[in-house]
C-alpha cells in the first residue's frame, strides 16, 4: 500500500501547531465564513449571510488570473 | 457612536489569564480583553472607515484583503486557544462599542458557558479527500465487427463507455468517502462536513470528495491519526490539518437554548 502522503501520526506526538501564517487560506475560510459564533443584535455588520460560495465567486471574479488553469469538469455529479 | 467600531474574535471562560502580550489584531490593531459575568472577549478597536458596513462589501471582494484579515483573525484565535477553552466568532463582526460586547457576554453568558464546556479539552481537526487522478481509463477495443463502424459511431461508443467508467468511479469514490468519514466519525465526539472547496481557491484539481470536520479528544489525537492514516490508499488521497481551534463547533444558534 503506497501513501500519497507521509503519515502525520508521528507529527502530532510533538504538537506543533502550524504557525498562523502558513494555514492555507481556503481552509481558514471554511472554518471562519462556515463556522465560528454567529451574534447579531447592535453589531455594526456581521457577515454571517456571506458564505464560501459566494467568496469564493467574487475572489473568482477580482483575481486576475485570466488563464484557465482549471480545465473544467463536465458534468460533476455534486457540487 | 464615533467613527470605530468594536471587533470581535473570540469568547473565552474567565480564568484569570491576562490578555497576551502584544498581540496585534486585524489591520494591526492592538487586542484587549473584555471581562464581563465570568467571560472574556477578545477584541480590538477599528477604524468604520474600513470595517462599517459598505468598506467591508467592498473589502471582502478583495481576496488579499480578505486574506490578510482572516489570517489576523486567526492569530487572535490560535493565541487565546492556547490559555484554555475558546469561542471563536464568525470573520468581520464589529459592534458598535464595547458597551454592546459586555451586553452579549450577559445576555448569552450560558449558551457561551455551554458551547466552551463542550469543546474544553478538544480540537478541532480537518480532513480532506481527494480523489487520485489515474491515467484515463483505457477504452475496451472496439469488438471487430463484419462492417465497420462508422467514425462517429465509434466515437460515440467510445465516449459513452468513458462516461459509464467516470459515472462509476465518481460513485465509488462518494461511497468511500462516507465510509472514510463514518469511521473518523467513531474516534470524535462530534462532525461537520464542509462544502467542497473551489478548485480555483484551494489550488488542486483533483476532486475532493470529503471535507470534513472533527471534534477530538485531545487524548485521543493520536488514536484519530492512527484511524487516518489505516484509510489511505486504493486511490483516495488524505490530508489532515490541525489542529485548530473548535471553529466547526461553535456555531451558537441565534437566541434561545441550545
Amino acid at each position: 500500500m503506497t501513501h500519497d502522503a507521509p503519515p502525520r501520526g508521528a507529527v502530532l506526538a510533538a504538537e506543533e501547531r502550524l504557525p498562523a501564517e502558513r494555514v492555507a487560506l481556503v481552509d481558514l475560510l471554511d472554518r471562519l465564513l462556515a463556522g465560528g459564533v454567529v451574534v447579531s443584535g447592535d453589531l455594526v455588520l456581521s457577515i454571517a449571510d456571506i458564505d464560501l460560495v459566494r467568496i469564493s465567486v467574487r475572489a473568482l471574479i477580482m483575481s486576475i488570473r485570466e488563464s484557465d488553469t482549471f480545465g473544467g469538469v463536465d458534468g460533476e455529479p455534486w457540487k | 457612536m464615533d467613527d470605530a467600531g468594536t471587533y470581535l474574535y473570540a469568547v473565552a471562560s474567565d480564568v484569570a489569564v491576562p490578555c497576551p502580550e502584544g498581540l496585534k489584531g486585524v489591520a494591526g490593531r492592538d487586542v484587549r480583553a473584555i471581562a464581563q459575568s465570568g467571560l472574556v472577549a477578545y477584541v480590538s478597536t477599528v477604524p468604520l472607515e474600513q470595517f462599517g458596513e459598505e468598506p467591508l462589501r467592498r473589502s471582502m471582494e478583495d481576496l488579499d484583503w480578505l486574506g490578510a484579515t482572516a489570517h489576523a483573525h486567526h492569530r487572535v484565535v490560535e493565541a487565546v486557544a492556547r490559555l484554555g477553552p475558546v469561542a471563536p466568532v464568525r470573520l468581520v463582526t464589529v459592534y458598535s462599542g464595547e458597551e454592546q460586547v459586555r451586553r452579549l457576554l450577559e445576555e448569552r453568558h450560558d449558551d457561551f458557558a455551554d458551547t466552551l464546556a463542550r469543546v474544553a479539552g478538544r480540537q478541532e481537526w480537518g480532513v480532506k479527500a481527494y480523489v487520485v487522478k489515474t491515467e484515463a481509463a483505457p477504452v475496451a477495443p472496439e469488438p471487430a465487427a463484419e462492417e465497420p463502424a462508422s467514425p462517429g459511431t465509434a466515437y460515440l461508443k467510445r465516449r459513452q463507455a468513458s462516461l459509464r467508467t467516470r459515472e462509476e468511479s465518481w460513485r465509488d469514490a462518494g461511497a468511500r468517502a462516507e465510509r472514510i468519514h463514518d469511521v473518523l466519525r467513531c474516534v470524535a465526539v462530534a462532525s461537520r462536513r464542509h462544502r467542497a472547496q473551489d478548485p480555483q481557491l484551494s489550488g488542486r484539481d483533483e476532486w475532493m470528495v470529503l471535507n470534513g470536520a472533527y471534534l477530538v479528544d485531545e487524548e485521543r489525537a493520536e488514536e484519530f491519526a492512527r484511524a487516518l492514516d489505516d484509510l489511505r490508499g486504493q486511490g483516495i488521497e488524505l490530508e489532515l490539518t490541525g489542529p485548530w481551534a473548535p471553529y466547526s463547533f461553535t456555531v451558537l444558534e441565534e437566541g434561545g437554548p441550545r
